[in-house]
């Protein structure tokens, strides 16, 4: 993990995602109210703040997943790598490509452990089945589950545990090779020792991934991130380096939620 | 507990009440059936024509009327099974609400139509277009009762299927889009697989249908009992054949007992079906 004791400067790194100005609506609901913010290139980004104060729905349009709700509506911009992904002519595919995402609940498909990881590489054109072997071998390991299932690569993925399917769907996002990994609340539903795994997962895949992870769980946010988001009401509050909004937060909201006082 | 015992011997005799119908129903065919096995003898039946009435030779084999089932129910599967599985996937995944709210009600009518309803519509509308398409003396024949029974078969097929795709869990949708897989390679690769199962059923108890299916294929596949593969020809089938004869055959008679032998066939035939089809069934449902 990084040397926190220094808190992290902004201006010493590469801005990958920049938001600008961004309003969200599902049909007449204002969801997200002019987020402006730049997180950087290959750090963890962790997103909080209470329930319901918009931070999945922010973290969905970083991919455009929100695009498939019905009546759901976006203003102002996401730039990633400095293109606007809302700019007309955008191809969602490449986009999503680009930017992978791991859900809260685990949801492997149907399919053989080997299938499910291979799924991304085969529909983006790759057929040589040595290649796809390949990908899927590498994807695992860098998942940390290749140990656990390299004998069973063709069992069905719903026979893993919980923890096991949540790193097979990070393996399966890996596998498409993005190059920014958004994670919705990934270890809310494991045990404490899955998600302790998947923490320590994150501290190795920072390395070559820009991270946006979103949690309810201040001490996670503490432990995986480099730099912390405060979402409240829709609004971000605070955006700053993980241990300046953890020992001096600026916002009194900010205080009041790190120390407890209400969430 | 004298109140669990009681539900559950209650819940075993509903049960069993199913097997033994079934039973029963076997013994009785079986029963009227059984005198044609020692006169004129069970070999009777694979002769390749069926003459139950003549001044010379009376004929019972049944190979035309098989025949004459198995091109039909082909036929009809052959096209019910593009058409519904593709409909249910564009019910289900593609249309639009409004489209939805349009398609689903005018399906449930087809199928709530009576068959003798939709015989009557191919008499007069579907084998007249059939017989000036394909410019034949006829209009009545295997291909004309093959798209009667497909239109039979699609809206039970489809309504099935199209809640197989709907029961599959959106996570699944939602994780293939977000590997930035398209709309169409997450309907054939993702959620069509996983409704497998459900449209295997849904297509197993339309063959069901298909082969049940009396009245209007008598109407209009023109009743000739030969032994053919082209679908432009007349076929005569196992239950229009029962349908049209048992009215009129005397009692206990051979031609009698014959139709029962081809009741057993029938019956044997459709046990069969199902019992492959839960096979095929349990086999994708393995591998989902
Ligand atoms: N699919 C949706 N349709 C309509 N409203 C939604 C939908 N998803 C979330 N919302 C609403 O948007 C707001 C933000 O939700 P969300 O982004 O899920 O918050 P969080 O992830 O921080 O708990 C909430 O008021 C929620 O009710
Ligand atoms: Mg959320």
């Amino acid at each position: 993990m990084v040397d926190k004791k220094q808190a992290l400067l902004l201006e010493d790194f590469d801005i990958e995602i920049v938001s600008r100005d961004l309003n969200f609506y599902y049909g007449d609901n204002q969801a997200l109210f002019g987020i402006s913010v730049g997180m950087p290139a290959k750090q963890v980004t962790a997103l909080i703040g209470p329930s319901g104060c918009g931070k999945s729905t922010f973290l969905r349009t970083l991919n455009r997943m929100n695009d498939i709700i019905p009546g759901a509506r976006v203003e102002g911009q996401v730039l990633i790598s400095g293109k606007d992904i809302y700019q007309h002519g955008t191809d969602v595919v490449k986009l999503r490509r680009k930017v992978g995402m791991v859900f809260q609940k685990s949801n492997p498909f149907p399919k053989s452990i080997f299938e499910n990881v291979a799924y991304g590489p085969r529909i983006h054109g790759t057929r040589d089945r040595q290649q796809l072997a390949a990908i899927v071998e590498k994807s695992l390991v860098r998942a940390g589950l290749w140990e656990e299932v390299k004998d069973r690569l063709n069992d069905n993925a719903l026979g893993l545990s919980g923890g096991q399917q949540q790193r097979l769907c990070i393996a399966r996002a890996l596998a498409v090779d993005p190059q920014i990994l958004l994670m919705d609340e990934p270890a809310s539903a494991l045990d404490p020792k899955s998600t302790a795994r998947v923490e320590d997962l994150i501290g190795e895949l920072r390395e070559l991934y820009t991270i946006v992870i979103v949690t309810h769980n201040m001490q996670q946010a503490a432990r995986v991130s480099d730099f912390t988001a405060f979402f409240y009401e829709g609004a971000l509050v605070e955006f700053n380096a993980t241990k300046l909004i953890f020992t001096n937060p600026k916002e009194k909201q900010t205080e009041d939620y790190i120390t407890g006082r209400f969430g | 507990m004298w109140k669990n015992r009681a539900v559950q011997t209650l819940l075993i005799g509903a049960a069993s009440t199913s097997v033994l119908i079934v039973v029963l129903i076997f013994l009785f065919l079986g029963k009227e059936a059984a005198p044609f096995a020692l006169t004129p003898g069970l070999s009777a039946l694979f002769d390749s024509k069926w003459i139950p009435v003549s001044f010379q030779r009376e004929r019972f084999g049944i190979l035309p009327l098989l025949s004459g089932s198995a091109l039909v129910t082909l036929l009809a599967m052959l096209i019910t099974i593009p058409f519904s599985v593709l409909g249910a996937i564009y019910i289900a995944e593609l249309a639009k609400p409004l489209e939805r709210e349009i398609l689903k009600p005018f399906i449930e009518i087809l199928a709530s139509i009576p068959s003798v309803v939709l015989g009557f519509f191919g008499l007069v509308v579907l084998a007249p277009l059939v017989k000036s398409f394909f410019g034949l003396n006829t209009g009545l024949n295997a291909l004309t009762g093959a798209i009667l029974l497909s239109i039979m078969a699609i809206p039970t097929v489809i309504s099935i299927s199209e809640d197989a795709l709907n029961s599959v869990p959106h996570v699944y949708k939602r994780a293939s889009l977000a590997l930035g897989a398209s709309q169409l390679q997450t309907i054939f690769r993702v959620t069509v697989p996983a409704a497998l199962p459900g449209i295997i059923a849904a297509v197993m108890l339309g063959v069901g249908r298909v082969i049940g299916e009396t009245m209007a294929v008598m109407m209009v596949t023109g009743n000739a009992a030969i032994i053919t593969a082209n679908p432009l020809d007349p076929v005569r089938t196992m239950t229009a054949t029962i349908a049209a004869e048992m009215g009129e055959v005397p009692f206990g008679s051979v031609h009698y007992q014959a139709l029962f032998c081809i009741g057993v066939v029938l019956l044997l035939v459709t046990f069969g079906l199902n019992v492959i089809g839960q096979q095929v069934l349990r086999r994708y449902g393995m591998r989902q």
